[in-house]
C-alpha cells in the first residue's frame, strides 16, 4: 500500500524540523505567547486534535478529515494510504508529548514523522537489518545514508548509526 | 503419616501450585540477588561512563541503550545522591506531586529504582501506584480467542466483551495463518454494540505490523523486551530494532505498547544471576528509552514463576509500579492463570484492582478458559459476575459493568451476523446460519459447528496476499446493511490521521473520543483528589442484574394468599392447665402470610396445633402487638397460658418455647434459624411444648447446622422483620384469635402428608 500517487502530497517538500514545526503550528493555529514561548496549555489545548481541530487534519495524500466518510469509501475514491497520519500532525503530537515532559516519546514521534513517506517494504527492510546478527556496520551505515538522502530522515539515520556503533562495540 | 484433616488440606487447590526456595545464581529470586549491582552513576563531560558500578567499556547492548536514551543526565547526579528511603517516602507523600516524581525517576539508574521500590511494603506500593499511574480513569482489556478459531464466535465474544465495558481487545492465533480472519472478526465484533474498543492480534512482529497497516487491527502490544542481552537476542530483537518498530507503527498513526515482565529471563535461562525485578527495571528503562508510550507488564505469561518464590506477588506489583514511575502507560498483567486457588488469584488481583491501572488486565479472558489461547487468563467469563460484585463491594472502577442477558444475546447475534455478511460479501468461506445461532448462545467453541479448516486457511492466505484492508471490511459491512458498524470501523481508522491515541495511556471511548494522560492526567494528591466514581458510574456498578428491590421482598403474590385469622377481643390469662398458648408476632397471618422459606403461616400454625393436639392438650392462639421480638412474644404468651407454657413465633418463622416464670430472654427451647425449620419441625415444637406442660421428659427438637443459612437469608430476614416491627403497637394488649378455618382442616390428610415428608 504505497501512498496514492494521484493525490497531491502535502507531506512532501517539508524537510527538517523547522518546516515541520511551522506546519504543525499552522495545523493548530497556535500562536506564540507575548514572551515568544508557547505555553504548555496552548499546545495541549488543541488535544485531542480529532475533537478540537479535525478540520485542520490532512493526510500525506492531501485528503482532509472531512473528505473521509462512508460515501468516499463506498465510491472507492479512498484508499488505505489516505488513512494515514501526516508528518506535521506527528510533529504536533511530539510537541504535545514534549510539553507533558515526555521527551523520549516525542523523539519517537519525530522519528515516525520522518518515516511517513518511507514505503513499508523499506521500513521492514530497515527493521530486519536492525535485528540481531543481520547486518554489518557497513550495511547499517548504507541504510542510514539512504534514509537521510532519500527521505530526509535525519533522526532515523542517526538512530541507525548509534545502533551500528553499539552493535559493533 | 497425615491426619484425615491434613490429608484433605493437602489436596486444596493452593497446594497444586508450585513453591520453591530462592536460587539467586539462576535468577530465581525477586529482589536483592547477591549478584545485583549496587546503584551508582558516573558522568564525565555529559557522557554516562559508569552505570550501576559497570564501566562503559563493559556495557552490554541494554546498558548502552539505557545510558544513551533513558536517563536524564542533567539531573542524574543530584537524583542519584538522594537517600533511597527518602525517595520512597516521597512516593507515598501526598504533598509531592506525580510530575515531580516522574522527573526524578527519569534520572535514576535501574539498580537505584529497584532499591527505592524495595523500601515500600505492599500497601505502600499500592498507594504509590494509585498516585503514579499516568491516566486518571482506569480501564480494562479483554482476551478474545477460541480453540476452533471460529470467526462468528470470535466476533460474538468481542461484541459481548465491549458491551461489558472492555476498551481494548486482544486476540491471537493457534495457527498463525488464521491471523487475518481473527483480526477481522474482532474488528467487526468490537464495533457492533454501543461501545467501542481498540483491537489487536498478537502474532510475529512483521505480520503484526502488516495487519495494523491494513487496518485489520487498531493497535499493537507484543513488542517484547528482555532484561539481558542474551534473552533479547533469543527474542530475535535488540532495543534498537524494537524502538525502530515502534516508530514504524507511529508513522502510520498506530498505537503501540511494549511487553515485558519478571521471570522471562530466568525462564529463558539467561538471567545472569540477577534478580527478576532488577532485570525488569532494565526492560522498563529500555522501553522508556525507545519512546514507547507504554508497556504491559506484571510477569504476563510467566506469572506462576515469580509466584513460586517468596515475595512474588509483591514483586509483580513492584514492576507495575516502576512502569508508572517511568511515566509509561501500564497494562498490568493478570492475563495468565496465577494460581489454582480462587483465594490466591483474587488476592493477587487486588494489588492492581484497588489502586487502579490504565488497563487492570492485559487481558481478562472474556470467554471460558478452555478457549483462551494465551494461557488461561487469571479470570475468565465465569468470573465476570464475581468481578462486577467486587467493583460494587469496593466501590472501585475496574472498567466493567453489569449487562442484561437480553443485551448480551442481542450484540452477540448481530456481531455473528455481521461477520457472516462480510464473509459473504468478500467471497470468503461461508458462515452458516447454524454458526450464527451457535455463536449467539455458545458456552465455548465446543458448541460450534466444525468449519472447513483447509478452506479457511487458504482463504485467509489469499485475503492477506491480495492486501484486503479495513476499507474492504467497511464496504462489505455497508453493502450488507450494517452501516452503523461500518461507520464506527471507519471512525476508528480515521483516528490515525490525528495520532491522538499515540499519546501516553490513550483509550478510545465511543464517539470516538480519545482519553489519555494528556487530557485525563492522574491528579491524585490524597483524599478528595484523583479519580472518583461519577454518580452515574456508581449507579451502573451498583445495578447488578441479581440485585433485588428490597421493597418487593415479602410482597410476593405467594406471601399474600388468604386471611384466616379473626380477632375476637382482648386475650386474658387462662386457667386451663391443659392449654398451650401459641403467641403470634404482630404481622403473622395478616401483614405477612408466609415465613422466610415461604411456608404459609396457615400451614405453620396448623402444624403447631397438630403437634399440641397429638399430645392431648389444647392449643390456644393469641396475637401479640406490643413487641416483634421473639423472646418477648413467647414470654407474653406464657403469661396468658393456663399451663404456663407458650410457643412464640415471629412471622419469619423463628420460634421459641417459653415458660411463665422464666426471664423474657431465657427459654425452654429456641429455634433461631428459621431456614432450618420445616413443617415437621413445627409439629415437633408443638408436641414438645405440650410435653413440657405435662411435665414429661422432652428430647429437644433436633436442629441442623447450615453455615450458609445466614448468608442466604439475612436480607430477607431483615426485611420481613422490618415489616413485622412496623405492625407493633406498643400499648395494645394481646388479642384472642379465632382460628376456626384451621380447626376445620386439622387432622386432614394434607397435613399428615406434609408432616411425614
Amino acid at each position: 500500500m504505497e501512498p496514492d500517487s494521484g493525490r497531491g502530497r502535502i507531506g512532501r517538500g517539508r524537510e527538517g524540523d523547522t518546516g515541520l514545526r511551522g506546519a504543525a503550528r499552522r495545523l493548530t493555529g497556535c500562536v506564540r505567547a507575548p514572551g515568544g514561548k508557547r505555553t504548555m496549555s496552548s499546545i495541549t489545548d488543541n488535544y485531542p486534535l480529532s475533537e478540537k481541530n479535525p478540520d485542520r487534519l490532512t493526510t500525506p495524500t492531501g485528503a482532509s478529515w472531512n473528505d473521509i466518510d462512508l460515501q468516499s469509501v463506498l465510491d472507492g475514491t479512498l484508499s488505505m494510504s489516505d488513512l494515514r497520519i501526516a508528518p506535521e500532525t506527528l510533529e504536533l503530537q511530539a510537541q504535545i508529548a514534549e510539553s507533558a515532559g515526555r521527551s523520549q516519546l516525542a523523539e519517537n514521534l519525530r522519528r515516525a514523522a520522518e518515516l511517513v513517506n518511507v514505503p513499508e517494504a523499506r521500513i521492514l527492510e530497515v527493521y530486519q537489518a536492525l535485528r540481531p546478527g543481520r547486518s554489518t556496520p557497513e550495511r547499517l551505515e548504507q541504510l542510514a545514508g539512504e534514509l537521510e538522502s532519500q527521505y530526509q530522515a535525519r533522526r532515523c539515520a542517526r538512530f541507525l548509526r548509534e545502533a551500528a556503533q553499539a552493535y559493533d562495540s | 503419616m497425615k491426619s484425615k484433616r491434613l490429608d484433605l488440606s493437602s489436596r486444596r487447590p493452593v497446594n497444586q501450585d508450585s513453591f520453591i526456595q530462592e536460587w539467586p545464581e539462576t535468577g530465581l529470586i525477586l529482589f536483592n540477588s547477591p549478584f545485583d549491582p549496587k546503584p551508582g552513576i558516573r558522568i564525565s563531560r555529559g557522557r554516562l561512563c559508569e552505570l550501576d558500578g559497570k564501566p562503559e567499556a563493559e556495557f552490554d547492548l541494554i546498558d548502552r541503550f539505557i545510558a544513551r536514551y533513558a536517563i536524564d543526565l542533567t539531573r542524574a547526579e543530584e537524583a542519584m545522591a538522594l537517600d533511597s528511603t527518602e525517595v520512597a517516602r516521597r512516593l507515598i507523600d501526598i504533598g509531592v506531586p506525580r510530575q515531580e516524581l516522574v522527573e526524578l525517576f527519569g534520572a535514576l539508574t535501574p539498580a537505584k529504582i529497584v532499591e527505592v521500590v524495595n523500601r515500600l511494603n505492599t500497601v505502600e506500593m499500592m498507594m504509590a501506584l494509585q498516585k503514579m499511574r499516568a491516566r486518571r480513569t482506569p480501564s480494562n482489556q479483554a482476551h478474545v480467542t477460541n480453540r476452533k478459531e471460529n470467526p462468528a464466535l470470535l466476533a460474538a465474544d468481542a461484541a459481548e466483551a465491549v458491551e461489558r465495558g472492555f476498551s481494548e481487545l486482544e486476540t491471537t492465533v493457534g495457527v498463525s495463518r488464521y491471523a487475518p480472519f481473527n483480526a477481522l472478526a474482532l474488528l467487526i465484533g468490537s464495533q457492533t454494540g454501543r461501545g467501542t474498543a481498540l483491537t489487536q492480534c498478537a502474532v510475529e512482529e512483521a505480520l503484526s505490523l502488516k495487519l495494523a497497516l491494513l487496518g485489520l487491527t487498531t493497535y499493537a502490544e507484543t513488542l517484547s523486551v528482555y532484561g539481558t542481552e542474551k534473552a533479547f537476542h533469543d527474542g530475535d530483537d535488540t532495543p534498537w530494532s524494537k524502538a525502530f518498530l515502534a516508530s514504524a507503527y507511529a508513522s502510520r498513526g498506530i498505537k503501540v505498547r511494549f511487553t515485558s515482565g519478571t521471570g522471562s529471563e530466568a525462564l529463558m535461562g539467561h538471567a545472569e544471576a540477577k534478580s527478576m525485578l532488577y532485570l525488569e527495571a532494565r526492560c522498563l528503562m529500555a522501553i522508556k528509552g525507545a519512546g514507547s508510550q507504554g508497556v504491559q507488564n506484571g510477569s504476563i505469561s510467566c506469572i506462576a514463576l515469580p509466584e513460586s518464590l517468596p515475595g512474588g506477588v509483591r514483586g509483580v506489583l513492584a514492576e507495575n509500579l516502576i512502569a508508572t514511575l517511568l511515566d509509561l502507560e501500564l497494562a498490568s498483567g493478570n492475563d495468565a492463570l496465577a494460581s489454582h486457588s480462587s483465594i490466591r488469584k483474587s488476592a493477587k488481583l487486588m494489588l492492581q484492582f484497588l489502586p487502579g491501572t490504565d488497563y487492570i488486565f492485559s487481558g481478562y479472558s472474556s470467554m471460558p478458559k478452555e478457549d483462551n489461547l494465551f494461557g488461561g487468563g487469571n479470570f475468565d467469563a465465569h468470573d465476570l459476575d464475581d468481578y462486577n460484585v467486587l467493583q460494587r463491594d469496593m466501590q472501585v472502577d475496574g472498567g466493567l459493568r453489569p449487562v442484561s442477558d437480553e443485551d448480551v444475546l442481542k450484540v452477540r447475534r448481530r456481531a455473528a451476523q455481521a461477520v457472516q455478511a462480510v464473509f459473504r460479501q468478500l467471497e470468503l468461506p461461508p458462515v452458516s446460519e447454524a454458526e450464527v445461532e451457535a455463536a449467539t448462545r455458545a458456552e465455548s467453541s465446543t458448541d460450534m459447528p466444525e468449519r472447513d479448516v483447509v478452506g479457511d486457511l487458504e482463504a485467509a492466505g489469499r485475503f492477506l496476499e491480495e492486501g484486503r484492508s479495513g476499507l474492504d471490511v467497511i464496504r462489505a459491512l455497508a453493502r450488507e446493511g450494517f452501516d452503523d458498524i461500518a461507520r464506527k470501523v471507519l471512525a476508528l481508522q480515521k483516528l490515525r490521521l490525528s495520532g491522538d491515541h499515540l499519546q501516553t495511556s490513550a483509550m478510545v471511548l465511543p464517539g470516538p473520543k480519545v482519553v489519555s494522560a494528556v487530557n485525563d492526567p492522574n491528579d491524585y494528591r490524597g483524599p478528595g483528589t484523583g479519580y472518583s466514581l461519577s454518580p452515574e458510574r456508581r449507579q451502573e456498578i451498583a445495578s447488578l442484574n441479581q440485585a433485588l428491590d428490597p421493597r418487593e421482598i415479602g410482597r410476593e403474590p405467594s406471601a399474600q394468599s388468604g386471611g384466616f385469622l379473626r380477632e375476637t377481643g382482648e386475650a386474658h390469662a387462662g386457667t386451663d392447665p391443659g392449654e398451650i398458648v401459641i403467641a403470634l408476632g404482630p404481622a403473622f397471618g395478616t401483614a405477612l402470610r408466609s415465613t422466610l422459606l415461604g411456608i404459609p403461616h396457615r400451614e405453620v400454625l396448623q402444624a403447631l396445633i397438630d403437634g399440641i393436639r397429638a399430645e392431648g392438650l389444647r392449643p390456644r392462639a393469641v396475637k401479640i402487638y406490643a413487641t416483634s421480638d421473639c423472646g418477648f412474644i413467647g414470654h407474653r404468651g406464657a403469661q396468658l397460658s393456663g399451663s404456663g407454657i407458650a410457643i412464640g413465633i415471629q412471622s419469619k418463622g423463628t420460634t421459641i418455647i417459653h415458660q411463665r416464670d422464666l426471664e423474657p430472654l431465657n427459654n425452654l427451647e429456641l429455634f433461631p434459624q428459621a431456614p432450618n425449620l420445616d413443617l415437621s419441625s413445627y409439629r415437633t415444637i408443638g408436641k414438645n411444648a405440650a410435653k413440657y406442660a405435662k411435665g414429661e421428659p422432652v428430647t429437644p427438637v433436633p436442629t441442623r447446622i447450615d453455615n450458609t443459612a445466614r448468608l442466604k437469608y439475612i436480607v430477607r430476614t431483615t426485611v420481613l422483620h422490618l415489616h413485622e416491627t412496623r405492625q407493633v403497637v406498643k400499648d395494645r394488649k394481646a388479642r384472642e384469635l379465632d382460628w376456626s378455618p384451621i380447626q376445620a382442616a386439622a387432622g386432614s390428610g394434607a397435613v399428615e402428608k406434609v408432616t411425614q415428608a
